[in-house]
């Protein structure tokens, strides 16, 4: 273990590891300096700037996300000119982009009005030129609306980073920098996988989940975190439903392995069926074969397949019924099967698809 | 099938190691499986190893997947020729003393049998065999062994062999060769296909043991259940899922319970499955879709899917996690668990359990891998078995310092082929698998917009030689034949297989690619050849 | 009840001389509204409750419609929703409603329904900023920003209706209108009590608490309902917190006795709570005359050592107490119990007659 080094932030005496940065001991300490850019476990590119802090004895700002801590720095967070710094960078950013909240689905999760409150800006001082791009809403699944996005490049790293999907990247350069696929092209037609990380890093509303529009505003969702219920990884998500209804999927970094916040496309876009039409809702009876079926009460239910299940087990003995459980139900349903068949009914004749 | 395989050579049959180890071990050798379509997020772990740890990466799979992209070294084998190929690199890495002496001899048994045996497999056998030239299997073999920690991971085109049992024994052979098993960043990984399939194993919903696999047959473990369950209980080992289907042909068996399964659409040789469920008395299915199998039943009961109950999944890796209500159920349909409660009840068996909290209770006091799992424990994260006592934090990785069994036990193999090869008639191999954008037999994600919207309909892989050569264009319908059915569905040529191969999903009911399908069975392990069967191919 | 009228396709009763509004709440149909106040004289200002009404030669206004015998209401036609969500979209035009900046982001009936009619995009220009009003900031406790104002004249209802202090009315005409007090002057050098019943009710960001500014979003926020702890009305509030701090104070909608009105010193007089004079620990005084600070345990020993002394020495009645009377009614209870019972005195009384 390397030794520790000591640092003061904000007249505050700080021991931290060497290596870590700036942003990193300050947030250890539970020192508040705001960012944008940076998402932590993907490279610190700086992009921003709102992270700034000065340091004694440096020639200008530093961004606290990419300077490393050395011993005796002297560091502070909270200036008034640093505030002012702060607020200039968020002014910019704003008037460079669409950011009417008033239409954007983001309202009440987006990082850069989270800012705009924090810093309690009242007005842009510049005026609002925004680059007119136009939406890309050629998939049912993300919406990309490039006005608003303020190039941070947390997408660019999620794509490439985080999922190693090698699919998102800057292009042009200065004003007409932009983020998005080879090509310029929209999501559809480049080789995105749908992932939907870089939605779900996206800090203000230029990327976002399109079925989830106009669904429901961030305060009015309920959370509730859940297994995903595809493939055996066992992603934990956060189910955001609003009357009774699935308004969107998200990963949560906090919950840890096995997927440390990401998804797929089905984890994240394929629980539809869920709410879909088609769903079962009542017990189904076929009284003789070759008969449709009738709807019926659940004690009806219970006591038809009772009775014929007696019927079966008197005649031709318990090894006459089997039951195929189910690699899709829950620890506890998939006991109660087998405990059933093995001790109501009599026979080991139980299995699943396992194999399949 | 896995748990066949590795229970014979270890001693339990899981995940060795945890998922999480893949990102930062210095090898990972990937076999049968296709991680990036099939289990997204651990392909990400991978890609993320091999970009950012710089992890070496192995792939041997007869498609050239997503993952060759970030390989070191690809072999391409030809379908069904994956113990040869295992063999050969035991050949290799034998021959060329890398083998890990110390562990061989300290920790495993059947070591002369199984270098008798794969002497024989040297890489220019083995190129015969499989197709996969011998330098590139040597500078593989040299690759692997030369790692310090390396983690073999395999999903179904491992297991869906009828030599399936053998593959995946061929894989444990090789990991125990160089030592790697009961380390972290090792082991032998399979990587299941269903949420919850390692847990409808742990909980013994098999024909041959209780939860936590013990078996049927041995009289102590029996009546410690019958004391349990206050009930008398069965001694005879039960049917797997086929031995089921073929006994309601043949009149054995009358009456079917189906829990959330749709074997009309995932069974192999379709045709012939239906006629024998037809046989059934009784067939009662609980589900959330009126799906094909549902359709033939005599009582549907709708059920509540994830979202809407309570419980527990255990992911590939022995982890249990908690699955949260967070909408009410559709009408009147009922979790799963209070479905069997409700019938249980009326036969005579009361199983009175208020919440699937108490089920798991109770199966804490009679799974020991699971006896230290609460609900409380798992509310932050999960715990992966065994974990025996409440204060046990779980286990990363299996087999530490002693096998389950004691000794890790080499079996040597000989490459057996597939039970069906193309001929003349059957000039072409099939293979079936998922795709990144579906699930199984479809029910869930095609009825989602957008996994529809990337992936409508199955198609057929075609390589570019065999459509050129057949005058099929991309995008035209093809019908495809085996000597159990024919199906169509539309062309799409890519060098994804190789020529001579085509490659077909099983997730839409429209191209039931199981009517084509070869029922035979691994002997052991009682899976289907999914992986090979022989077809013919025209326009349609 | 006879009387009926058809809403929807359906036989609905009524009471003679509800409105539809009314009448279409009670027979479970929701029609949303934003110039509307309960209790208030409906004055269908801002026509976002636009029904159609079979045989009337427009759309109707649903809170000042009374409803007559057999009338057929449609709340949920394509037209209706045309119209409302053009009603929406003019409102949105007649300032600058960004809710970037706005303190009501998120507690907004203007936003609500924009989300609810899925406005992308502005389709009519917004007022320009020579235009509008200049925003009125001279006062601790209210701002009244015009530009996010739509008229909609719910401040002057709950002013004059609602509070009867009469403060401030609709002025000016046209393009030029305005909710003024007397003589347009600021609220500080008007008539206003600042009794914040206007800000209470105020759909959108016009009329906000200065002192909330910055403290939290709506979403951020916690509300505790508590009893007001001025006089002894013992008005019904929320308490907005966040981080253990209260961010703002509103009154409990349809709760006894205050029905959603609160007075100046319930909604802005919480200051105190902040103050730096509070007491933080016991104190106790030495020799020299001057306080210091004590922990719990000494200042508890410390009292009941005297308390023992005293009744020792001169009996319990020597010894008096002074409860509160803006203490909880458990505080009182165990104050007298503690005399009567541990003392051994009935000397308790509190300042009931001062």
């Amino acid at each position: 273990m390397d030794k520790k080094i000591t640092v003061t932030i904000d007249g505050q005496e700080v021991s931290a590891d060497p290596g870590q940065t700036i942003l990193e001991a300050a947030r250890n300490q539970g020192i508040y300096i705001p960012t944008l850019c940076h998402y932590s476990r993907t490279t610190n590119v700086g992009a921003c700037r709102v992270c700034v802090v000065e340091v004694e004895n440096a020639r200008s700002y530093v961004a606290s996300c990419c300077a490393p801590i050395t011993p005796g720095m002297v560091i502070r967070t909270n200036t008034p000119a640093i505030r002012a710094a702060q607020r200039m960078i968020v002014e910019l950013m704003w008037s460079s982009g669409d950011h009417n909240c008033l239409t954007c689905e983001q309202n009440g999760a987006c990082e850069l009005q989270d800012l705009v409150y924090r810093l309690q800006i009242d007005k842009p001082r510049f005026p609002i030129e925004h680059p007119a791009y136009g939406p890309d809403s050629t998939n049912t699944m993300i919406t990309r609306d490039l006005n608003k996005c303020i190039l941070c490049g947390r997408c660019v790293r999620a794509c490439n980073e985080i999922q190693v999907n090698e699919v998102l990247d800057f292009a042009n350069r200065g004003s007409y920098a932009k983020v998005g696929p080879a090509f310029d092209a929209d999501y559809i037609d480049s080789a995105c996988v749908f992932c939907g990380e870089c939605a779900q890093v996206c800090p203000t509303g230029a990327i976002t989940f399109k079925q989830a529009k106009f669904a429901g505003r961030p305060w009015e969702l309920a959370k509730t975190r859940t297994t995903c219920a595809y493939c055996g990884v066992g992603c934990q998500i956060d189910l955001y439903t609003k009357d009774n209804k699935i308004v969107k999927v998200m990963g949560n970094r906090e919950y840890g392995q096995p997927n440390e916040g990401s998804l797929c496309v089905k984890g994240r876009f394929g629980m539809d069926f869920i709410s879909h039409p088609d769903r079962l809702t009542k017990p189904l009876i076929r009284r003789r074969k070759g008969e449709d079926f009738q709807e019926a009460a659940w004690d009806e239910a219970y006591a038809f397949i009772a009775e014929r299940l007696a019927a079966v087990k008197k005649e031709y003995g318990p090894d006459s019924i089997a039951g195929l459980s189910s690699a899709r139900c829950t620890n506890e349903e998939n006991y109660l099967f087998q405990k059933f068949l093995r001790g109501a009914i009599g026979t080991n004749n139980v299995d699943h698809c396992a194999r399949l | 099938m896995t748990v066949a395989g590795l229970a014979a050579t270890f001693g339990s049959g899981a995940m060795t190691n945890s998922i999480d180890e893949l990102e930062y071990t210095d090898l990972i050798l990937a076999t049968g499986t296709n991680t990036t379509e099939n289990h997204p997020v651990i392909g990400m772990k991978v890609k993320r190893a091999v970009r950012q740890h710089g992890t070496k990466l192995i792939v041997i799979d007869p498609r050239e997947i997503d993952l060759v992209k970030y390989a070191d070294i690809w072999l391409r084998q030809k379908p069904g020729t994956d113990v040869a190929v295992f063999n050969g690199l035991m050949n290799v890495i034998i021959a060329e003393g890398l083998y890990d002496k110390e562990y061989v001899a300290g920790r495993t048994e059947g070591f002369e049998a199984l270098k008798e045996v794969v002497a024989k497999y040297t890489p220019e056998a083995v190129e015969k065999i499989s197709g996969v030239p011998a330098e590139d299997l040597k500078k593989a073999a040299r690759l692997y062994a030369g790692a310090a920690r390396a983690s073999i991971i395999y999903a179904m085109g491992i297991t869906q062999h009828t030599t399936g049992t053998d593959n995946v024994k061929s894989t444990a052979n090789l990991a125990m060769l160089c030592g790697n098993v009961g380390i972290e960043g090792g082991g032998v990984n399979p990587l299941r296909g269903q949420n919850n399939v390692q847990g409808a194993c742990d909980m013994g919903a098999l024909p041959n043991v209780y939860p936590a696999y013990q078996p049927v047959a041995n009289d102590d473990v029996r009546k410690k259940f019958e004391a349990a369950w206050k009930a008398a209980l069965s001694a005879k080992p039960g049917l797997t899922l086929m031995e089921i289907m073929a006994a309601a042909g043949s009149g054995k068996v009358k009456a079917l319970y189906v829990m959330g399964e749709n074997p009309l659409l995932s069974d192999p040789d379709l045709q012939h499955v239906k006629k024998e469920l037809q046989k059934l008395e009784l067939m009662i299915v609980q589900d959330i879709f009126l799906t094909e199998t549902a359709q033939m039943a005599d009582v549907v009961l709708p059920a509540c899917a994830f979202a809407e109950k309570e419980g527990t999944f255990t992911n590939t890796e022995r982890r249990v996690q908690r699955v949260r209500k967070a909408l009410e159920p559709p009408g009147e349909a009922k979790a799963d668990w209070e479905i069997i409660c409700g019938i249980s009840g009326k036969m005579g068996y009361p199983m009175a359990y208020a919440s699937a909290r108490e089920i798991c209770e109770e199966v804490r006091t009679v799974t020991p891998s699971y006896a230290g799992i609460t609900y409380e424990r798992l509310e932050k994260e999960g715990l992966q078995w065994p974990c025996p006592t409440v204060s046990h934090a779980g286990t990363k990785f299996l087999h530490k310092d002693k096998f389950s069994r004691g000794l890790g036990l080499f079996t040597a193999l000989e490459h057996i082929p597939p039970n069906e090869l193309p001929d003349q008639e059957y000039p072409f191999l099939l293979s079936t698998g998922r795709v990144l954008y579906h699930y199984h037999t479809g029910t869930m994600t095609t009825r989602a917009r957008g996994p529809v919207e990337r992936c409508p309909e199955s198609l057929v892989e075609i390589h570019p030689e065999d459509a050129e050569r057949l005058g099929i264009a991309d995008g035209q319908k093809v019908k495809v034949t085996s000597r159990r059915g024919k199906v169509e569905a539309k062309a799409h040529i890519t060098e994804k297989s190789a020529p001579g191969s085509i490659f077909m999903n099983f997730h839409f009911n429209e191209a039931p690619v199981n009517f084509l399908t070869n029922p035979a069975l691994d002997p052991i392990g009682k899976i289907p050849e999914y992986k090979v069967c022989a077809v013919k191919l025209e326009a349609a | 009840m006879s009387d009926t009228f058809i809403l929807n396709g359906k036989e609905t009763p009524y009471t003679p001389g509800q409105m539809i509004l009314e009448a279409a709440k009670n027979g479970g149909i929701e029609i949303p509204t934003l110039c509307y106040l309960k209790g208030s004289t409906p004055t269908g200002a801002c026509r976002i409750c636009l029904v159609e009404v079979k045989g009337a030669r427009s759309l109707m206004a649903a809170c000042s419609t009374p409803v007559t015998p057999g009338m057929e209401v449609f709340t949920e036609t394509a037209l209706v929703h045309q119209a409302r969500k053009l009603n929406v979209e003019l409102l949105l035009s007649s300032g600058t409603h960004n809710c970037l900046v706005c303190e009501a982001n998120g507690n907004c009936r203007l936003q609500d329904l924009a989300y609810f009619y899925k406005i992308t995009d502005l389709r009519f220009e917004e007022k320009a900023a020579s235009d509008i009003y200049p925003k009125e900031d001279q006062n601790p406790l209210i701002v009244r920003d015009f530009s996010r104002c739509i008229l909609c004249g719910r401040c002057v209802q709950a002013c004059n209706e609602v509070m009867v202090n009469r403060a401030i009315s609709q002025g000016y005409r046209g393009k030029e209108s305005k909710i003024v007090t007397g003589g347009d002057l600021p609220y500080h050098e008007s008539e206003c009590v600042f009794c914040g019943q206007c800000v209470e009710v105020c759909p959108v960001g016009a009329l906000t608490e200065k002192k909330a500014k910055g403290l939290g979003r709506p979403w951020e926020i916690k509300k505790i309902r508590t009893t007001c702890p001025y006089c002894g009305v013992g008005c019904q509030q929320w308490l907005h917190v966040k981080d253990g701090k209260i961010v703002k104070v509103t009154a409990v909608e349809d709760a006894q006795p205050n029905q959603g009105r609160l007075c100046v010193k319930g909604r802005f007089a919480y200051d105190f709570i902040y103050s730096e004079e509070r007491l933080k620990t016991p104190l106790i005084r030495e020799a020299n005359g001057e306080f210091r600070e004590a922990s719990w345990d000494e200042a508890l020993d410390l009292v009941a050592e005297k308390f023992k002394e005293i009744i020792k020495k001169d009996g319990p009645d020597a010894i008096a107490g002074v409860s509160c009377a803006r203490s909880i009614n458990e505080d009182s209870y165990q104050m007298q119990k503690f005399f009567r019972a541990v003392i051994g005195t009935n000397n308790i009384d509190h300042c009931a007659r001062t």
